[in-house]
């Protein structure tokens, strides 16, 4: 009988004396807990490309910045034909405007008004946009694009410029207007004879 | 698209041949009339079948000559279902067709899974053609070791298959306005449900080892919108998936070849597809698709975010809307009924609009977290009626309606909508989409 079906035995010997034996037996069945021993390291060298996401208080953001100025030629080039001019009337999403719609019968919904963290703006423009090329953008245009963006929201001045230490600090007109998960607030009725029609 | 034709099953003569040896329903599960229910005299009428005399049966052309030989290489449905197929919603024309979604025809197709090919899509930047070979899911950030997983080194892993329901977060949410006159397909097609097979995420996350302070992960995927959504730690260890095959073969391009995440019973958008990476953090990141999109907007101007589990729902699919009842007498009532929460514990059907409910029979087994069936028999009497499913879950939830929804949420939340659909059968028979 091999080691690795002792398993009465290698039990008693306890936790770590288990973690040890399993690890030196490599026909022993998978079990819960112990890794198998599949997949190749990988370090941030290797996995620069794809670490990409910038998270809520801007870590992860590369080095670099960009104006609002050169932001509106990157613009007028590479989003305009979307998004519209101004982010307003394009045939893809809405990009300004709707500050204090939000509790009206006709909420606009945009970078402006909406969204909560300027980070998420260079995370996703950074990923995704433009559509039609995307991940094409140096990190200083996608600073200098986030910043056209947040000034045709009214939010960076016209000569307004965005770095890795500024653009976390801008403060979203939305930023408390989110709350986590609350339901159930709509709770059905089981009736079943006779009971007030309705749908 | 092709025009919407219904499907064969609803000619009520077709069905009474079909049930020439089924055993009459007892009259506790058996709906009669239209908008009220009908006496026990005139229910008799309709009971007893007048059935057409038959006509001889010819033998037909494929019965006396050779079909096609095997060996097609991969099967397809009959050329007589070509209408069953995957559509964009009625009416609406997508100003960017990668970034659309297409429905599943859910009065065309049976039981409880869903054909892969008929899986409904929601895209944000197209299907990639991913090369498996090169593919690769990185687990890394609060973690021991950061590991590289190719395809092959995840199919040496315990495989688990589950039969899970999809929703789109934004299924039914032309319900929040006025009623249109679509079908279900156009109206609550961003539903599917299939057999997933892959690796329980929390044996690869033992496999990385998790850090203590870790509580996040955000889950990314390799298509041109490199979307990213952020996933609780519980969820990932409790019971989500890195999925590779549905319905017992490989993930559909469109489904996220060769690898997406399955979060059991939550808002489609979160089971990442094409999934490429995952990484642990502290906090959820805030990306776009869960700050901009897939929060639901309220009255008084907030919204609720990280609202991940779809709520107990619904729907009849058929009679449903644009299919037209060709004859008085028996219908059968059937559709799906699912819940985020659990399992589906009963269905009731009502045929007057919500006065009176009868329960349904529910197909088994009834699956945690996956679509099931229910169905009715129905005797109409040719008058006008309003048919409406209601569901009731494990947990006791009860699908609300359409009103208590909007009393409560307004009509600007966009996601999450799950109240009753109500169905109305006028006179000619024609089923049309109505608020009552
Ligand atoms: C070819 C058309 C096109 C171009 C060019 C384009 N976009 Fe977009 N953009 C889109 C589409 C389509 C979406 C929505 C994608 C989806 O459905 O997920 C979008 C979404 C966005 C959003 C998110 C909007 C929201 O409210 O959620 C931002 C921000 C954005 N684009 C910024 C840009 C910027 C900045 C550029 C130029 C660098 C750009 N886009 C170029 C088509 C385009």
């Amino acid at each position: 009988m091999s080691m690795c079906e002792r398993k009465p035995l290698v039990a008693l010997l306890g936790a770590l004396a288990l973690v040890s034996v399993l690890s030196a037996c490599h026909s022993a069945p998978t079990r819960s807990g112990q890794p198998l021993g599949l997949g190749t390291p990988i370090d941030a060298a290797q996995l620069a490309a794809w670490d990409i996401d910038i998270d809520a208080d801007g870590r992860g953001l590369p080095p670099g910045s960009g104006t609002v100025a050169a932001g509106q030629r990157i613009y007028e080039t590479r989003c305009i034909a979307c998004h519209g001019a101004g982010g307003q009337n394009g045939i893809a999403d809405r990009l300004a405007g709707g500050q204090g719609s939000l509790a009206t019968k006709t909420p606009v919904r945009t970078v402006g008004s909406f969204w909560p963290y300027a980070t998420t703006l260079f995370d996703y423009v950074r990923r995704a946009m433009p559509f039609d090329s995307p991940q094409s953008l140096a990190p200083d245009e996608v600073y200098a694009v986030s910043a056209y963006v947040l000034h045709i929201n009214g939010l960076l001045p016209a000569d307004g410029r965005l770095d890795a230490a500024s653009l976390p600090r801008i403060v979203m007109p939305n930023r408390d207007g989110f709350k986590v998960d609350d339901r159930p607030d709509v709770v059905g009725t089981r009736c079943m004879k006779d009971c007030a029609p309705g749908s | 698209m092709p025009p919407y034709l219904p499907p064969p099953g609803l000619d009520a003569g077709a069905d009474l041949i079909a049930d020439k040896n089924a055993k009459p329903p007892g009259r506790r599960r058996f709906l009669q009339g239209g908008a009220a229910l009908a006496g026990g005299a005139a229910a008799a009428t309709l009971a007893g079948p007048a059935r057409a005399a038959g006509e001889a049966l010819p033998v037909p052309a494929w019965t006396r000559s050779q079909g096609r030989p095997v060996a097609n290489p991969y099967g397809q449905p009959s050329g007589f279902e070509g209408r069953v197929i995957r559509r964009v919603r009625e009416g609406a024309q997508p100003p960017f067709p990668t970034a659309a979604s297409s429905l599943t025809p859910l009065a065309d197709i049976f039981g409880t899974i869903t054909p892969n090919g008929l899986v409904f899509e929601r895209h944000h930047a197209g299907i990639p053609d991913i090369d498996p070979e090169q593919h690769r899911l990185v687990i890394h950030g609060l973690v021991e070791r950061p590991l590289s997983f190719s395809l092959n080194d995840l199919l040496r892993f315990p495989a688990v298959s589950r039969v899970h329901f999809l929703e789109c977060a934004g299924n039914s949410g032309s319900e929040w306005r006025p009623a249109r006159k679509l079908t279900v397909q156009s109206l609550h097609g961003l539903l599917s449900c299939c057999e997933w097979t892959g690796v329980s995420l929390g044996t690869l996350l033992q496999e990385v080892g998790v850090a203590p302070e870790a509580k996040w992960l955000l889950a990314e995927g390799a298509d041109a919108a490199a979307m990213t959504r952020s996933v609780p730690l519980d969820k990932a260890l409790d019971d989500a998936l890195i999925v590779y095959a549905q319905n017992g073969e490989m993930l559909r391009p469109e489904q996220g070849y060769p690898l997406r995440l399955l979060l059991p019973g939550w808002e489609g958008n979160i089971s990442v597809k094409w999934l490429r990476r995952l990484k642990l953090g502290t906090a959820p990141w805030q990306s776009r698709q869960e700050t901009s999109k897939y929060t639901d907007l309220l009255p008084d101007g907030t919204s609720r975010q990280f609202s991940f589990v779809l709520d107990v729902k619904s729907v009849i699919t058929g009679p449903s809307g644009g299919q037209t009842l060709k004859s008085r007498g028996r219908q059968q009532i059937t559709g799906l009924a699912w819940s985020g929460h659990g399992r589906i514990r009963r269905v009731d059907v009502s045929i007057d609009g919500g006065r009176n409910w009868e329960e349904a029979v529910l197909q088994t087994p009834v699956l945690d977290r996956a679509l099931t069936r229910f169905s009715l028999p129905w005797l109409w009497d040719g008058g006008p009626a309003v048919l409406q499913s209601r569901a009731v879950d494990s947990h006791g939830n009860v699908q609300p309606t359409r009103s208590q929804l909007i009393a409560a949420r307004g009509t600007e939340s966009a996601y999450h909508y799950n109240g009753i659909q109500s169905w109305q059968v006028l006179p000619s028979g024609e089923v049309h989409n109505v608020h009552v």
